[in-house]
């Protein structure tokens, strides 16, 4: 469904992604885990058309994606949850779903539209609840699910995700997390960037690890969650101290 | 939606109440100030759209409004006389594009039609504005403002030092705008209180037009972008298009306002063009509440009113220009909040 070729991006004179390669297949969970600056959200930002490449090819669905405008890519079926949720928090929530259609409303009719309204609303019963409410007064767990709402609204196949646990308590996350289960089971395939590895390493397919702008390793999530050098460096097991013991 | 019917029968009444009002006091001639205010308030509603929406701000929408005003003055003063014969002068005549009139001292000018003009005008301005707007609009930031001042800068100094627009003098003598037999934008004295009108009226249906735009889709997009570019990019808002195109629309309008005034004031000077104007449209904008079409017209009104009376004197500028600062410094949101979403 999509596939990265060896892609090389980042800001002004800084290179941050070397020659990075991935793909992700129709109904997957792929997680991308790496420390902080490692270049996930990079990555996901050089996807979704909103930060150019230097070089290498974006394919999605078979046609060439690379540097694409962005609204021309979310129509094409890709979408990025941004990190940090970025809702329109001076809008109401209903009109944040709403614009999350913006690339359909020209060529769906807007009963489409509508259904998947409700089908965010089932999903998120408390975004139901809150329609009216502007964003900025929504709490942090809430305005996730709003952005994954509004992402969903965009009729999106591929959702791509970069933190969806920031900032949020425990409880929630795993909600978040049973959340994105629950969409691949109604046929989305997604893309997820994660600090907090565990979780979604325990709901993936398969994940990469990438360090300092390059993918060093490529395995399903399970052995990924037994692999010790992972363990070590994104789990929070201390190994050596339980050998001591 | 309500509420903005009610805004508009208010509206309404205002107008007839301020006719009748000043005819009662023997004041009438205060409608030519009022009418004059009525064009420069639609420079001002363009740019509600454009700051107040898309986050953008011009400094040089006088510039537009002088393209606008320029672009008819020359036209329709323009004499074909000497070029009567050649083929294309007698195509464009008998295609109704010209018009014959007496000057003020009774000879014959053969000069393009003020329909002609005003239209060169609106397609001129939106066709500069589409150029600036292309390149620069594809930056986030305040791009847009340096870009426009430059601009504003430019249509001054071409209009100051170019004989085809009067250089300092600017272009008098520009006939009236006929929009329908009986119906015209002229500054005679009969037809004071219609141009009252008329202006109104315009101004009307322009803040009709602008509020179905605001309450569509368009208006939502722009909102988000305002919010957050960023996060509009990522959920597939074309923000560059968007932006550009209600920066055109904003331009167009002012060299609309600017095409009517100068039909309206029979001429038309460099001081239109230049950027302190520029800075008042702005400030205005601010102290109308950024993304309140009523804040913008009302506080427009009062202060291109009070300005054109000249109750500001010689500070005229300084007072625009203090007005942006105390906004910015102690209200933001701008003074007037009626007609503000939320």
């Amino acid at each position: 469904m999509l596939r990265v070729r060896n892609i090389e991006a980042g800001y002004g004179k800084v290179k941050v992604l070397r020659r990075v390669s991935l793909h992700v297949s129709p109904g997957e969970i792929v997680t991308i885990i790496g420390a902080n600056g490692a270049g996930k959200t990079t990555l996901l930002k050089s996807i979704a058309g909103l930060l150019r490449t230097w070089s290498g090819e974006i394919r999605f669905r078979d046609k060439d994606i690379t540097n694409g405008a962005p609204e021309s890519i979310v129509a094409l079926g890709c979408v990025l949850v941004p990190e940090g949720r970025q809702v329109f928090s001076t809008m109401t929530v209903r009109e944040n779903l709403e614009l999350g259609a913006t690339v359909r409303y020209k060529r769906e009719p807007k009963e489409a539209i509508q259904d998947d309204l409700n089908r965010v609303f089932e999903l998120f019963p408390r975004l139901k609840e809150r329609q009216g409410q502007l964003a900025g007064t929504l709490s942090g767990g809430e305005q996730q699910m709003l952005a994954i709402g509004r992402a969903l609204m965009s009729g999106a196949e591929l959702i791509m995700m970069d933190e969806p646990s920031m900032g949020l308590a425990p409880v929630i996350v795993k909600e978040i997390f049973r959340i994105i289960s629950e969409l691949r089971k109604q046929g989305k395939t997604i893309l997820l960037v994660e600090q907090n590895a565990k979780a979604a390493l325990s709901i993936s397919d398969r994940g990469y690890v990438i360090e300092t702008g390059r993918i060093v390793l490529q395995e399903p999530a399970e052995a990924l969650l037994e692999n010790r050098d992972v363990q070590r460096a994104y789990l929070g097991r201390d190994l050596d101290a339980e050998v001591e013991i | 939606m309500r509420r903005s019917y009610i805004h508009i029968l208010l509206y309404l009444a205002l107008i007839v109440g301020v006719d009748l009002l000043t005819h009662a006091l023997g004041k009438s001639y205060y409608l030519t100030q009022l009418t004059m205010s009525f064009y420069y308030s639609m420079v001002v509603l363009g740019l509600v759209l454009l700051m107040g929406y898309a986050g953008q701000i011009s400094l040089g929408h006088a510039g537009f409004f002088a393209i606008g005003g320029y672009s008819t003055a020359v036209l329709s003063t323009i004499n074909l006389m000497p070029y009567k014969e050649k083929p294309i002068i007698r195509l464009l005549e008998s295609m109704g594009f010209l018009l014959m009139r007496e000057d003020l001292y009774g000879a014959r000018i053969l000069s393009f039609n003020p329909w002609i003009g005003v239209i060169t005008a609106v397609v001129l301005a939106g066709v500069v504005a589409y150029l600036i707007g292309i390149p620069v609009l594809k930056l986030k930031g305040h791009y847009l403002a340096m870009a426009t001042l430059g601009f504003g800068i430019i249509v001054y100094r071409v209009v100051l030092g170019t004989p085809v627009f009067g250089e300092a003098d600017g272009i008098s003598d520009v006939p009236g705008f006929q929009i329908f037999p009986g119906l015209s934008i002229n500054g005679e004295m009969d037809t004071k209180r219609m141009n009252y009108y008329i202006a109104s009226a315009i101004v009307l249906v322009l803040l009709y037009l602008l509020m179905n735009l605001i309450n569509s889709r368009v208006g939502r997009a722009l909102r988000a972008i305002h919010g957050s570019e960023d996060a509009a990019e990522a959920v597939g808002i074309d923000t560059a298009g968007y932006k550009l195109r209600v920066f055109v629309l904003s331009a167009v309008i002012a060299a609309f306002a600017g095409a009517l005034l100068t039909h309206f004031n029979g001429g038309i000077g460099p001081g239109e063009s230049s950027v302190m104007k520029s800075v008042r449209y702005v400030a205005i904008v601010a102290a109308g509440g950024m993304a309140s079409l009523w804040g913008g017209l009302a506080t427009s009104m009062v202060l291109n009113f009070l300005s054109l009376r000249g109750y500001f004197g010689s500070y005229d500028d300084a007072v625009f220009g203090a007005v942006l600062i105390l906004i910015m410094l102690f209200a933001p949101e701008g003074i007037i909040k009626i007609g503000r979403r939320q």
